[in-house]
């Protein structure tokens, strides 16, 4: 546990996620707001599903065994339901703040839903992966050794991993989300919360790395590619993003659409 | 300077009057006897720069677009385009100051060790029982809040006396025992706990180089951004003291404690603050800058209101213009957007756009820091904590920076960011701790 283990994990968990932010949303104090108010939503989230697992442990009596098991799964299930609650609920108030901004100066473009979608994701993501590997980053500048009683020696890098696919699987979400309720399409809300109970499910079995961590990645990269296309991208576009043929394609270029 | 000597530890004295004279000026006065009156004379000044700050709303008020001339329909526009921008320039320094704090806190143990207490907080929370440690921390709250109050009512007092000098000494004072001791000592903590040697003429000639910039910087003349940098040094500085010397439960009701009277006495008809934004506004005085950090963008010399009978400490944004009233602690913070000096003014080369800008008092910087490093250094290595805490901070200030652009006057910025930050302390620390702990034990996300 040395000085690379802390600066390689901390990169690879939040090096996207960072890069994200300073491309798209530092130069604009507008998406900073929105991605503060985001990380607040989902902090509120997580609180609620504290006091949920609190009140549910001492009901329980605190009794050691496997009802704590128990326990802890169903916190993390209804955890995630509360999540993406709070999801709905900030696109609820952003729809209502997106009216007012527009009602008051309708010169001015006040940012698209679907720019307000990405950025509330990022806000989601970035709050869980650092509340999610934080403590474990600064345990790792410390003194130890890790797997000493048998565990895997990965531990440090499979949680960095994991942490960043969290990230990007809730800008994903966030954008798949927003826009199932800008369209009305409510089965797009369940594959988001579905996919999310999939994923927080798989991480039980945590005992095969790889097979949570490579199932995640799967679960990822399809998000990302049903998000690039609701997001109104396509085909085309990506060519032409790809060769750098057409500048007006790329993300953080586009208007209100 | 007796009492001074005569104190535990020097911060111990200075921890009161700092905390007031925070908000006004660096806390070293406190450290001094005559930081009583200072601090009364910082409270004035800060009241008085907020008063500016009205007065200002008021002149400025039709001048809000920027632009001379233009239609008052303008002006919620524009208040509106620059709102998230004021917002960006605040959080800002507030996360600076916030980082400088925890980073100091996680790594300088002298911070968190405990050595003794500051005569404004005299019972001790080493009792065996819970109940008595409450009453002694209540009690310890209301002696500081009501050495607040006498402090604010002395200031509201020299200042309606016209006792410029006084308050400017104090000042001068303030920011000499800040700038220099409680650098020198922090200086001396971080070396030790890094274990580097310094040889007493090196660290004489930094601290002094230090010190004598950080002077010119707030109280004459500097570039905005150095001004800026030592404004948020001297708070994270002030608020080290304060988490060093504040007991634990005693540190969470006084924040408490605070948060409620900056409130009433920003937003009560006989609140001091509010009489001295009044007596300001009569004078149509300037606010002394070393009170108050300043974002503003652009300058210029040639300011319409230059009022001479302040002392020298006119700093550059001394811009009558958006003044962010905000005291140093406890006082009330108002955060207002004033709009640039008046067309009148011989100012034709102002960049009007470019002159809004927000103000802060030192007193919030210092309090939202004391609260994120308390977080910091109680919560048992928890980084979670603290996190939340300057989540919630952050979000207080910008709900509080909305309603500085409704209703348009002098807002306290404690209550809400307080508030929030002290909510989410308790509730992370008690309940997501223990969930997100045991779910990083099992490799569990969510």
């Amino acid at each position: 546990m040395t000085a690379a283990v802390f600066f390689g994990c901390a990169f690879i968990a939040f090096g996207p996620a960072l890069a994200l932010y300073i491309f798209t949303i530092a130069t604009e104090p507008l998406r900073v707001i929105f991605l503060i108010i985001g990380a607040f939503f989902w902090l509120v989230s997580l609180l609620f599903s504290s006091l949920f697992w609190f009140m549910a442990r001492t009901i329980t009596d605190n009794k050691d065994g496997p009802i704590q098991k128990y326990l802890l799964i169903l916190g993390v299930l209804v955890s995630v339901l509360i999540q993406e609650m709070f999801r709905f609920m900030y696109y609820k108030l952003l729809k209502k703040a997106s009216e007012g901004l527009k009602s008051i100066n309708p010169d001015e473009t006040a940012p698209s839903m679907r720019l307000l979608a990405y950025v509330s994701g990022l806000g989601f993501g970035i709050m869980s992966g650092v509340f999610a590997f934080v403590n474990t980053l600064s345990d790792s500048l410390g003194p130890g050794t890790v797997g000493i009683h048998g565990d895997s020696p990965q531990f440090f890098l499979n949680s960095a991993f994991m942490t960043l696919v969290i990230i990007l699987l809730h800008v994903f979400w966030g954008i798949i989300f927003f826009d199932g309720c800008e369209k009305k399409k409510w089965s797009a809300l369940l594959v988001v919360l579905l996919t999310h109970l999939l994923v927080s499910a798989l991480t039980f079995i945590s005992s095969h790395y790889g097979i949570n961590l490579v199932s995640t990645y799967i679960i990822m990269v399809l998000m990302g590619i049903w998000a690039f296309f609701v997001a109104g991208g396509s085909c085309r576009s990506l060519k032409f993003c790809l060769l750098c043929q057409d500048k007006d394609f790329l993300l953080f270029n586009q208007r209100s659409r | 300077m007796l009492t001074f000597m005569a104190s535990d530890s020097e911060e111990e004295v200075c921890d009161e009057r700092t905390s007031l004279m925070s908000a006004e000026s660096p806390p070293p006065r406190c450290c001094q006897e005559a930081r009583q009156g200072l601090e009364d004379g910082e409270n004035a000044a800060q009241w008085r720069s907020q008063d500016s700050e009205e007065d200002l709303d008021d002149a400025d008020r039709y001048v809000c677009s920027g632009v001379p001339g233009q239609p008052l329909g303008l002006e919620e526009e524009l208040t509106l385009k620059y709102g998230a921008k004021h917002v960006i320039m605040l959080f800002v320094p507030v996360t600076l100051c916030m980082i400088v704090v925890v980073a100091t806190i996680k790594s300088v143990r002298f911070y968190t060790e405990k050595n003794g207490q500051l005569i404004y907080t005299p019972f001790t929370e080493d009792t065996p029982s819970v109940g008595q440690r409450l009453l002694n921390s209540v009690l310890n709250t209301l002696i500081m809040i009501s050495v607040i109050v006498a402090m604010t009512i002395f200031l509201v007092v020299l200042y309606k006396y016209r006792c410029y000098k006084f308050i400017h000494g104090w000042l001068i004072m303030s920011s000499l025992m800040l700038l220099f001791l409680f650098t020198y000592i922090y200086l001396g903590e971080v070396l030790k706990t890094y274990n580097v040697a310094m040889d007493y003429p090196t660290l004489f000639l930094t601290v002094w180089n230090f010190g004598a910039v950080g002077m010119v910087c707030i109280h004459w003349k500097g570039p905005l951004v150095l001004q800026q940098a030592y404004l948020i040094m001297i708070s994270a500085l002030m608020a080290l003291v304060f988490i060093k010397y504040l007991p634990e439960w005693s540190a969470w009701v006084i924040l408490g404690a605070i948060s409620v009277y900056d409130l009433v006495a920003v937003l009560c008809p006989k609140g001091p603050l509010r009489m001295l934004v009044e007596t300001a506004q009569e004078r149509n005085e300037p606010i002394f800058p070393a009170l108050i950090y300043s974002s503003a963008m652009v300058w210029t010399v040639g300011m319409a209101k230059l009022d001479p009978s302040s002392q020298g400490a006119l700093q550059l944004p001394y811009d009558p213009e958006m003044e962010d009233s905000y005291d140093s602690f406890g006082e009330p913070s108002y955060p207002e957007v004033f709009e640039p000096p008046l067309p009148g003014s011989p100012e034709g080369e102002l960049e009007e756009e470019e002159e809004r800008g927000v103000k802060l008092g030192l007193g919030d910087f210092i309090f939202y820091s004391v609260l994120v490093g308390k977080a910091a250094a109680t919560g048992s290595g928890d980084w979670n904590t603290t996190l939340a805490c300057f989540v919630a901070i952050l979000i207080g200030l910008c709900l509080t920076l909305l309603l500085l652009a409704v209703f348009k006057k002098a807002l306290p910025a404690l209550p809400i960011s307080i508030t929030f930050g002290l909510i989410f302390y308790f509730s992370t620390d008690n309940l997501v701790r223990p969930f997100m702990d045991t779910l990083a034990s099992h490799q569990l996300y969510i």
